[in-house]
């Protein structure tokens, strides 16, 4: 481990993103339309377009609104344009995205129709396009790396190489100050003693076992069998994983081995007690997950995969990393790091950690991933129960 | 160093992984135990696909299956060394 500085961007609030997008976020899903309208005027924006934000109430809504201020305050986003329905649930997004000292700014459509607010909006996001572009990257350290990391389409070779390829690396990074967080609270089922064994303080456990003892009685209450149709998933069974147990097993090998985690997060809550290893309650679900993780503040996302998920995010880097030899060789333009070495004990575990350090520097230098370069852009909302 | 053919976590699990292509019946095995870098060999009894799992050991209806040295599982219809482990013979012990 020779060099573990990059190059970013030092945001306002001092947060370092390794990307400068600037975002055109709307509110709700009426306000999608307007949103990629701006962005089809207006070169270097993205629009973000998503499915809910009406008539959701109580916690629901919180968890709206924390997601779409979490994902504008993300460091990995210079300036944000909001667009909504109505001016007061807009501004209170741009309240909240601004208190980062970033450029922001809202429009409102009703009373001004699509065409009015697409033309006042593409003004503001070319101004704003200007002033992000100016902007220099500054030598920024991997302490300064918040780092968040999700399995998928896995099998049993991402607990032999790829998940433990990524816990080295945490073993290694969170030592030296990195912010890293992991989640899939069902999908730690079986493997749940393990992880609260690795709580850092009797809160950081008392909250994990909270979670994942909710998570499991919404299972329980709405499951009609033992759930081996979806989890573990078809393709987890195609690639040889044969019960949720085994796959947790697999999963948990991303936190490493001598790593603790300081705090249990609800989902795309910011953490705020300072650098270390968190955990968040999410689903195990790659977009779903990806989106409270990026919300919640992570500017780079380590994927480790078995048999070849293609995920990506629209402002959050998705690194991937397969064990397996027949992904690498048939899926090949969606991994950027294959350690499937491993199985052939010609690469050690350590040798692997160091090769995605290695990865992960060069592409917060802004070498683009996989699913950058192939356009994946999933962004889930999370949604805690029906909306009015 | 040799190359494996399949991996198995813990020294105490009752499968291995095949973590090579096109493993056919009969073929005499070679097992990596990562936890005490130990080897074992077997003799299949099934053609086995990459990631998929054999018994490592003979193993009978209410067994627990163990691997990473935890159980991940318990046995609905027995299983020979060398045999595919897998959703038809085994059972998740949650939900």
């Amino acid at each position: 481990m020779s060099n573990t500085t990059f190059l970013g961007y030092r945001r306002e609030n001092g947060r370092v993103g390794i990307r400068n997008h600037v975002v055109i976020l709307p509110l709700d899903d009426i306000s999608n339309a307007a949103a990629l309208g701006v962005a089809n005027n207006i070169a270097g924006t993205l629009a973000i377009p998503h499915s809910y934000g009406r008539l959701q109430f109580g916690a629901d809504l919180d968890l709206h609104f924390r997601t779409l201020i979490g994902t504008g305050k993300n460091p990995n986003v210079a300036a944000v344009i909001v667009i909504g329905i109505e001016g007061s649930w807009t501004k209170k997004v741009v309240d909240g995205i601004a208190q980062t000292g970033k450029k922001v700014a809202g429009f409102s459509i009703s009373r001004n129709g699509d065409l009015s607010t697409i033309a006042a909006a593409s003004k503001k996001a070319q101004e704003f396009v200007k002033h992000a572009t100016e902007m220099n990257k500054v030598e920024c350290d991997i302490s300064e790396l918040w780092v968040a990391t999700k399995c998928g389409e896995s099998d049993t070779t991402s607990g032999i190489g790829a998940n433990p390829t990524v816990g080295n690396f945490l073993d290694k990074v969170i030592p030296l100050g990195a912010t890293a967080c992991f989640g899939e609270t069902t999908e730690i089922t079986g493997g749940e003693d393990i992880v609260m064994a690795r709580a850092a303080n009797d809160k950081a456990r008392d909250k994990f076992k909270a979670m994942f003892d909710d998570y499991a009685c919404l299972i329980d209450k709405f499951k009609t069998s033992d759930l081996s149709d979806s989890q573990p998933t078809k393709g987890n069974i195609a690639g040889g994983l044969t019960t949720i147990e085994e796959k947790a097993l697999g999963n948990i090998q991303k936190i490493g081995k001598k790593i603790k985690f300081i705090d249990a997060l609800a989902e795309a809550e910011e953490p705020s007690s300072g650098p270390g290893l968190y955990f968040m309650n999410t689903s195990s679900a790659a977009a779903e997950c990806n989106t409270l993780q990026a919300a919640a503040g992570f500017a780079l996302h380590i994927f480790p995969t078995g048999q070849g998920n293609v995920i990506g995010h629209p402002i959050m880097p998705v690194i991937k990393v397969t064990a397996n030899p027949t992904t690498s060789g048939t899926m090949g333009e969606h991994i950027d790091l294959d350690v499937s070495d491993i199985l052939k004990r010609k690469m050690t575990l350590d040798e692997a950690g160091d090769k995605l350090l290695e990865e992960v520097l060069r592409t917060c230098n802004g070498k683009n991933t996989c699913a950058e370069t192939l356009r994946h852009q999933e962004f889930s909302l999370t949604k805690l129960y029906k909306s009015a | 160093m040799k190359e494996p053919q399949f991996i198995m976590h813990d020294a105490n699990d009752s499968c291995a992984v095949c973590v090579v292509e096109n493993v056919k019946a009969n073929a005499k095995v070679d097992c990596w135990v990562q936890e005490d870098d130990s080897s074992l060999e077997f003799q299949m009894s099934t053609d086995i696909k990459i990631g998929h799992k054999v018994a490592a050991k003979d193993i009978a209806i209410g067994d627990d299956i163990i691997k990473y040295g935890v159980v991940i599982g318990k046995c609905i219809q027995s299983i020979k060394v060398g045999e595919h482990l897998h959703v038809h013979n085994t059972k998740t012990k949650r939900w």
